[in-house]
């Protein structure tokens, strides 16, 4: 609403003329500043992203491209990339269907215990990622609560795939909901309730009213969701155990190999998950001009 | 049905808040609180004595003073770029603005392990900045600092662009009017209307790097005393399988976190009410 504002106001300004040149002139600053500003933003940025991100490829590629496709394709390397595939295709679905459940209760409905839920929702944010892998130790290790009995089942969760799975899903917990809480806020019920006065099932309103309305915040929040599952080293780095070629994720098979200073390997693996983050950002860049747009619309709707 | 009649505050025609919200509960018991409460439970087999002991013993206070300190200077020195960074986005216009703009959000997509490694390479003696510097960044406490800075970057910028993009400008003009300098304006106006975005966005960043793993053991060294954090200090208690120590310190890590997170919360009001006061 208030960007409609803004946007309604330079037309009547710049009607008398003279004054616009006047008045720009007051409300921006000379063009000496607005260098220094750019190039000190830039240099900043340069320093602490653009170096970082190039070095990854360039020590990747320093060796030269069999060192690079030999260091990818070592059985290891694969089993690294293939249970970070298993790990993050289990754990992205689980935190979609809750994110789901949790917007529409939160949204649709109005409840005691709403801000509660909200808080805890978010609570997994603020957890550092190694306390993250922590409790999940305490809870299923051999010394956790659960431990003896897991060994008497020979069951195993931690230092194995599933513990590997929870501590995903813990950290990757928040995403998708924050993405739908807010967008779905702001589209308000009267549609659904349309479509329960005409007639429609509870299923059928979700899949043909609602989720027509959210896809591509949807899609935003598994996007960062995926981003951050593939991503995630503290967490996962303390229920692993380390097992090569068995508990190792790709972030955690990058530290394994860069301490036995095979610095290129290590880095030619970290160049696949860096082409994965700017991916993840291209996509997050093109929804977000989509969900700007769906906003905007919505705020249309209401005024 | 339960759920419903006992927590609903209005009826809904719509269905499913039973299943939706029970689901919810459920998944957030199982993931989140029942997890989170084991931490707690577990320090309750300590002693206060004990529980005392290994939470303030030399080693573990190095690393608090290491870890608060380093996150909050990484925070502040965010803050200052974030707002140039935020300013510079929305206000003018230059070559590759949108790809620059993009680019902010890489250290929220980039695994922290591979952060790590890269910021290592770049600071090590013959790296690309390291071999130019006359001190040593990597291994050393200024190491955790870079690495901090880095991931703390887009907080400051993401929470002040959406605030800068709402300024009304008939504000500025107003003050240019009134005959104020553009320096007045902006200490005047413009940042008393940015301040608590800006605060959000330091907590958002020193928040971030207190609980940070990844991105910081590669380049700090790890050195007891000298550069070793607090999460590193958690990992290595388990590894000597002393359990109740290592979730002693988790705990307290734990409490400043959520009372971040109050601050943070708190911040935000404030930021919400003096936007919606303009």
């Amino acid at each position: 609403m208030s960007s409609t504002a803004v946007a309604a106001t330079p037309p009547t300004v710049a009607a008398p003329g003279v004054a616009p040149r006047v008045l720009r002139s007051a409300i921006t600053e000379p063009v000496w500043v607005q260098r220094v500003l750019i190039g000190s933003a830039l240099a900043f940025m340069t320093l602490f992203l653009f170096v970082p991100l190039a070095t990854v490829f360039f020590e990747a590629f320093k060796k030269g491209v069999d060192v690079y496709l030999a260091a990818i394709t070592e059985p290891d390397a694969l089993s690294a990339v293939k249970l970070t595939l298993v790990a993050t295709a289990i754990s992205v679905p689980m935190n979609l269907a809750f994110g789901v459940a949790a917007a529409w209760a939160i949204t649709k409905f109005d409840f005691r215990g709403k801000n509660v839920l909200l808080t805890l929702i978010d609570l997994p944010f603020s957890v550092s990622p190694v306390i993250a892998g922590l409790i999940f130790v305490l809870v299923f290790g051999l010394q956790g609560w659960y431990g003896e009995w897991l060994r008497d089942h020979d069951l195993k969760i931690i230092f194995a795939v599933p513990g590997i799975v929870l501590a995903t899903v813990f950290v990757t917990f928040p995403f998708i909901a924050r993405e739908l809480i807010p967008l779905m806020q702001a589209q308000g019920i009267e549609q659904e309730e349309a479509a329960r006065v005409l007639g429609a099932g509870g299923w059928q309103i979700f899949w043909r009213v609602t989720l027509p309305n959210i896809k591509w915040a949807l899609l935003y929040g598994v996007i960062l969701c995926n981003a951050r599952a593939m991503g995630e080293f503290g967490a996962v780095s303390v229920v692993s155990g380390h097992i090569r070629g068995q508990t190792n994720t790709m972030p955690l098979h990058i530290e394994i190999v860069y301490n036995e200073y095979q610095f290129a390997a290590a880095f030619a693996v970290a160049s696949l998950l860096a082409a994965l983050a700017l991916v993840t950002l291209v996509l997050k860049y093109v929804i977000e001009q989509r969900v700007k747009h769906q906003k905007r619309a919505v705020g249309d709707r209401t005024e | 049905m339960i759920l419903s009649r006992a927590l609903l505050k209005r009826h809904s025609v719509l269905p499913g808040f039973d299943l939706a919200l029970g689901f919810a509960l459920l998944y957030i018991s199982l993931i989140v609180l029942i997890p989170l409460s084991a931490a707690f439970l577990k320090t309750f087999t300590l002693t206060w004595q004990q529980f005392v002991d290994a939470t303030t013993s030399p080693r573990v206070v190095a690393s608090y003073r290491l870890t608060f300190g380093a996150s909050f200077l990484a925070a502040l020195l965010n803050a200052f770029f974030g707002l140039i960074v935020a300013w510079v986005l929305v206000r003018y216009s230059f070559p590759a603005k949108r790809l620059i703009d993009a680019l902010v959000d890489l250290p929220f997509a980039l695994p922290t392990a591979v952060a790590g490694i890269a910021l290592t390479a770049i600071y090590a003696e013959n790296g690309w900045i390291g071999q130019w510097l006359p001190f040593k960044v990597s291994f050393t406490p200024l190491g955790v600092w870079v690495a901090l800075v880095f991931i703390g970057l887009p907080f400051v910028v993401r929470t002040l662009q959406p605030v800068l993009e709402d300024v009304n400008r008939e504000l500025e003009e107003a003050a240019a009017t009134l005959g104020a300098s553009r320096w007045q304006t902006f200490t005047k106006v413009l940042f008393p209307i940015v301040m608590p975005a800006l605060m959000t966005g330091l907590a958002l960043a020193f928040a971030r790097a207190l609980g940070e793993y990844g991105s910081v053991i590669f380049i700090a060294g790890n050195m007891p005393m000298i550069s070793e954090i607090t999460p590193l200090l958690i990992i290595t208690k388990l590894e000597q399988y002393d359990y109740a120590g290592a979730t002693a310190i988790a705990v307290v890590m734990l409490v400043a976190a959520f009372v971040l997170l109050l601050v943070i919360n708190t911040l935000q009001a404030w930021a919400r009410k003096r936007q919606g006061g303009l």
